[in-house]
């Protein structure tokens, strides 16, 4: 594992040096449900005119890993072409039962449980891989959580750039929290946004411009 | 005189908190140190573990708790929770503060406190700088 953080560090660097940045690799990275896939269809609405993945209101619908190449965003006059890789929730227990409570059958809940599994260590893989990584978090719940800690923890460790989004401020409960995700994570830069209705994405994008020059 | 036998009822359920030492663990390879932690969490074992593991191992353990997760049949092991509290003042003397950086970088965090619960026993851990609250499933 370090020798391939030391490894993934150097090739940074060389692209850095000698290459024009043409195609960032963008992982879309977070706990389950926080709204990572409806981050990543929103880009793909905006940009190339279709969606990249199905959502859900029940946890851990995204199950593998899910790419699209070349999406072109022209912000401001700058243009960069991305590959967009969104990414299971990743959880520190999945359990068929919660499952149950939309009203799944057990067959239906358990298989779902088992891909979930295999799901978050595909994740965990691709951590690797990335150029830059936004974290989507749903602004309604705890961010002290132990898995966001470990994600950017993780993402430092590795040296790759993090954008932070507050999702789902359309949401009720969204109302003052805003500030308890910027105060647990003040190192870096937060966005609220509601990927769903599309609020606040010129400031998403002027962020995500900023992150990866 | 005989001793008097403690009976207990079938209904009777305990929990078992298991403390690890940093000692314990500080030798082993960060493969050796997730694999023995996620064993003693698929046992139901709550466990208070002195010192912090790397970011790296931390992802480690997340992977092999899925594992687990995947491979449990009898054992309904449905993964775990994890928190770790640093009940350390941050507003220490300058002299002091020192003191404790070099003793973390030779010996490593030991004033971090790790815990790890079963999802099956715990059901959310709080935090809190100087307390840890369990919620405990019914």
């Amino acid at each position: 594992m370090p020798i391939k953080i030391i490894k993934n560090f150097f090739k940074r660097i060389f692209y850095g040096m000698f290459a024009t940045k043409k195609h960032v690799k963008l992982g879309f990275y977070g706990p389950p449900n926080s709204g990572k896939t409806t981050l990543a269809n929103r880009l793909c609405k905006d940009w190339l005119g279709e969606e990249l993945g199905k959502t859900s209101r029940v946890p851990h619908e995204t199950r593998e890993i899910q790419i699209k190449e070349k999406v072109e965003i022209d912000f401001n006059g700058k243009k960069l072409t991305f590959k967009l890789v969104d990414t299971p929730g990743i959880a520190t227990r999945i359990d068929y039962e919660d499952f149950l409570h939309y009203g799944m059958k057990v067959r239906e809940a358990k298989k779902r449980a088992k891909e979930a599994t295999r799901g978050v260590i595909e994740a965990i893989k691709w951590l690797d891989d990335m150029d830059a990584v936004i974290i989507v978090l749903d602004t309604t719940k705890n961010p002290y959580t132990q898995v966001n800690i470990t994600i950017i923890g993780n993402l430092v460790a590795r040296k790759i750039p993090v954008l932070i989004v507050a999702n789902k401020i359309d949401l009720r409960g969204a109302r003052g929290k805003i500030k308890k995700i910027e105060a647990a994570f003040p190192e870096y830069d937060v966005v609220a946004i509601s990927a769903k209705k599309g609020k606040n994405m010129e400031e998403f994008y002027e962020n995500l411009f900023a992150l990866v020059k | 005189m005989a001793k008097k036998k403690i009976k207990t009822r079938r209904s009777d359920k305990g929990i078992t908190i298991q403390f690890i030492p940093y000692s314990e663990i500080a030798y082993l390879t960060s493969f050796r140190r997730v694999k023995k932690l996620v064993d003693l969490a698929v046992e139901n074992k709550i466990l208070l573990v002195q010192g912090k593991l790397a970011p790296e191992e931390e992802v480690d353990l997340i992977e092999e708790t899925m594992k687990h997760i995947v491979k449990s049949k009898k054992s309904k092991f449905r993964g775990i929770e994890l928190a770790t509290f640093s009940p350390r003042s941050k507003e220490l003397p300058f002299f002091t503060s020192m003191k404790e950086k070099l003793a973390t970088s030779l010996f490593g965090d030991r004033d971090v406190i790790t815990v790890i619960g079963p999802a099956t026993i715990v059901r959310e851990i709080k935090k809190d700088p100087t307390k840890i609250q369990l919620l405990l499933r019914k």
